[in-house]
């Protein structure tokens, strides 16, 4: 009874993948998980990336020093000199008593705390640095942050069963199943998408700059233009102020668009905080120019020709429909928190995996007809009840792989065909045993009963083993190796009941229709 | 049908010398190789860098797809032909890790289209693998095998005795160590898909070992006036016909895979072959002669 449950429940998750789709009343009750491939076999993308968190905490102290010295100032506080060190730390030169300072920042800047004074007369130097608690926050949000982020952007660019997840404490691992451009989805995902809004400095001319004499308080960016025929990138650089006006945090949404001519541009509308922002900025720089920047790419420069109050403005370049497209998603999406690092990127062909999966089947049948085959001739009828037991074997491991949703990998169909060749060892054991038993001169019932309760131990202990094995390769495994741990641990269970249950229900059904006089070994 | 005759005694505990030789041979040989080597050769899993497999439609050789590579400044690439003749299949591997490597599969697939024709060249896999990721995965490989050995060093002792899950370990050292050897000979890369072939070398190799320990420990109660040596000899015929049948039928399927499994699998299947066949060896000739001299010498 037993036996035909478990089979027939095999056979029950089995058919979504066999047969395709299920019409009507019997598909809506029965489950539909077909075996999932793994990305080896039905080709795509798999990435993992890490979050340079670090950086989010450098941008933060970078913020924080600009804060900081105005608050300073209104403080009548005087340090003409904030500089940063050490990627997050502050170095401050502060003139005038101590205390007043220490009180100041206490109350104000929490988050800071000293980590060295030395006294110049003068003045003091001061570093101040983020509390590690604090920073370690700071990390984790950002990682947090770009999961979210890169899952907005995957979702929105439109992949079936997108698999993105944390790894460790900074990494990220997406498998994209299916993806047929591995290199767009990378710029997608990996994009800073930093937007800001920076206005020129047009009282220095860039030339001079960019002979090594750049302001105070200026950058020079550039924009970069690539000649669509010859394929030439040429950079104008751009001297531009330091200072964000406005960052695209303020976005509410980014459209693609086209103009008069039908070129492409990414239309973008700002949230009420971002729409009074914008308004305020256009009307006290009329007349100037305010520079749209993406990544550290300075896009477009334009004019202010008047106020702004509508929360609008627009992003041109020569841009094709797919760029802009892809660039309104990434707007929309949000910008990463901190620049992220690709450091395994592994992508496969759809046509690679199908020749995988023809290959593994291949291997599979004629494995199996070849053990089939010894094992009948080798020990006769009960050869054939093993190979019945193993047939067996190879549906429930197919059904469970489907039951459990775990993916099928090329190493895991390895998995599988190793199984057949183990599969049969427990058989073997006990075929010995039965064997031995029947030269001592036992009766067949006796000896197949010897056989199997000698045997049963000796069976355990060596599957067992063997599982350990799989087990340790299951924890430490990524991907392939993972799914070649799941397909081995599920043959070996699978084998222990066919081997030790299901031939043995076999052989006692035989004896006692008493089709089996002798045992057939 | 027998092969393997009722009643067989062959003194294998007599030959245990010659296989002690045999083994440290083979041992020797497998550490010298991989000293001559330099290390292993590892793969881009654990060395990191960059690998791209390419199809052509037409046949073509190796030399010309490094020319076409050189072309663009990637001479210092690895190229290898992958697979069957009839595939056309290549392997590129470029050592260093470029912070953007869609750029050099790029790079690579311009190149190639240039030479072969835009419909000449197809790139069905990249993959590139961080320095930092490597060397995490060789950690965690290493590691995935020590923790494998301990949990099986536990189990065994619980279910016989200290003496015996030592032996059973040095078998499995001895089943690993020639086959990482092996590898090194053949000069085959050392990947991730290798590292599972060898975990599965040691759930196997224990498998085969453990059905004679089994034998010992029931023997030992049968034949309380019998010396040990005679009841572990004794042991190994009577489990003989198993050993080598289980190696038969699991060799069958790795052998199949070997052949028609495919690049990727190809090295997997070897190793698991060269794994299979020294497992039986060891369980017969290492695992319980260890056990003997152990017990002579106390």
């Amino acid at each position: 009874m037993l036996i035909l449950f478990v089979t027939v429940v095999a056979f029950i998750y089995l058919a979504p993948s066999v047969v395709g789709e299920i019409g009507g009343f019997l598909g809506k009750i029965l489950p539909r998980d077909k075996i999932h491939l793994g990305l080896d076999l039905q080709g795509g993308m798999h990435l993992v990336l890490e979050v340079e968190a670090q950086k989010a905490v450098e941008s933060y102290v970078e913020r924080i020093r600009g804060d900081l010295k105005e608050d300073l100032k209104g403080q009548r506080i005087y340090a003409p000199r904030i500089e940063m060190i050490n990627g997050n730390q502050l170095s401050l030169e502060v003139l005038g008593e101590k205390e007043r300072f220490d009180e100041f920042i206490k109350n104000n800047y929490p988050i800071l705390v000293e980590i060295s004074v030395e006294d110049h007369g003068k003045y003091r130097r001061i570093v101040l640095g983020v509390e590690k608690k604090q920073a370690d926050y700071l990390k984790r949000y950002a990682v947090d942050q770009a999961l979210e982020t890169i899952r907005n952007r995957v979702d929105q660019f439109g992949v079936a069963e997108p698999d993105i997840s944390p790894q460790g404490t900074d990494r990220i691992l997406i498998q994209l199943p299916g993806i047929k451009d591995p290199q767009r989805a990378i710029k997608l995902i990996g994009r800073t998408a930093l937007l800001e809004f920076k206005l020129l400095d047009e009282e220095h001319s860039p030339q001079a700059a960019l002979k090594g004499k750049i302001p105070d308080g200026d950058i020079i960016l550039y924009q970069r233009q690539e000649d669509r025929k010859t394929g030439r990138v040429s950079r104008v650089p751009f001297l531009l102020q330091k200072k964000t006006l406005m960052t695209g945090e303020v976005l509410k949404d980014a459209q693609v668009r086209f103009d008069d001519f039908n070129q492409p541009y990414v239309a973008l509308e700002f949230d009420p905080r971002g729409a009074k922002m914008f308004d305020r900025i256009t009307a006290a720089n009329v007349k100037k120019r305010l520079a749209i920047i993406l990544d550290d790419n300075v896009y477009s420069a334009p004019v202010i020709q008047e106020r702004i109050s509508g929360g609008r403005a627009q992003i041109t370049g020569a841009f094709t429909l797919e760029e802009a497209r892809d660039l309104a998603i990434v707007l929309r999406a949000g910008a990463l928190p901190a620049p992220v690092k690709i450091l395994e990127n592994r992508s496969v062909g759809p046509s690679l995996g199908r020749d995988l999966i023809d290959k593994g089947l291949h291997s599979i049948i004629i494995g199996g007809i070849l053990v089939v085959l010894f094992m009948v001739i080798y020990y006769k009828v009960s050869g054939a009840i093993a190979d019945f037991a193993l047939i067996l074997n190879l549906i429930l491991i197919m059904g469970a792989l489907a039951g459990v949703r775990a993916t099928l990998t090329l190493p895991g169909i390895a998995g599988i065909i190793l199984t057949i060749g183990m599969a049969v060892d427990a058989n073997i054991l006990i075929f010995e045993r039965i064997r031995e038993e029947l030269r001592l001169g036992k009766t067949p019932r006796a000896a197949i009963e010897g056989g199997y309760s000698k045997a049963f131990l000796t069976i355990m202990d060596a599957n067992i083993t063997t599982l350990i094995a799989a087990v340790v390769l299951f924890q430490f495994g990524t991907g392939p190796v993972k799914g070649f741990a799941v397909t081995l641990s599920i043959g070996i269970v699978a084998s222990l009941f066919t081997a030790l249950f299901v031939t043995r229900v076999v052989f006692d059904l035989l004896l006692a229709k008493r089709v089996l006089k002798q045992v057939s070994i | 049908m027998e092969v393997i005759k009722p009643g067989t005694k062959i003194n294998f505990l007599g030959m245990r010398w010659y296989a002690f030789a045999l083994s440290g041979l083979l041992i020797g040989a497998s550490i010298i190789s991989i000293i001559l080597h330099g290390g292993l050769n590892y793969g881009i899993d654990f060395a990191g860098g960059t690998l791209v497999q390419v199809k052509f439609t037409e046949p073509t050789q190796v030399e010309r797809v490094k020319e076409q590579l050189s072309s663009v400044g990637l001479d210092r690439s690895l190229v290898q032909r992958f697979g069957e003749r009839k595939e056309n299949e290549y392997l590129i591997r470029v050592e260093k890790v470029v912070p953007d490597m869609e750029v050099l599969s790029l790079q690579i697939e311009e190149a190639l289209q240039k030479a072969y024709g835009k419909g000449g060249v197809e790139v069905r896999r990249t993959e590139m693998v961080g320095a930092k990721v490597g060397k995490d995965l060789r950690k965690k490989g290493i590691l995935a095998i020590i923790y494998a050995m301990i949990g099986l060093l536990i189990y065994i002792t619980w279910r016989f005795e200290f003496i015996f899950a030592l032996g059973a370990l040095i078998a499995l050292a001895h089943d690993v160590m020639i086959t990482v050897g092996a590898f090194s000979l053949t000069d085959k890369e050392f990947t991730l898909p290798i590292i599972a072939a060898i975990l599965t070398i040691i759930g196997y190799s224990l498998n085969d070992t453990i059905v004679v320990y089994d034998r010992i420990r029931e023997n030992r109660r049968k034949m309380r006036r019998e010396a040990f040596a005679k009841i572990i000899n004794s042991s190994i015929n009577e489990t003989l016909s198993r050993t080598l049948l289980t190696s038969i039928t699991t060799l069958i399927v790795v052998v199949i895979l070997f052949i028609y499994g495919g690049g990727v699998i190809h090295d997997f299947a070897f190793a698991l072959m060269v794994g299979i066949v020294t497992g039986t060896y060891s369980s017969i000739f290492v695992a319980s002669p260890i056990i003997l001299s152990w017990q002579e010498r106390r």
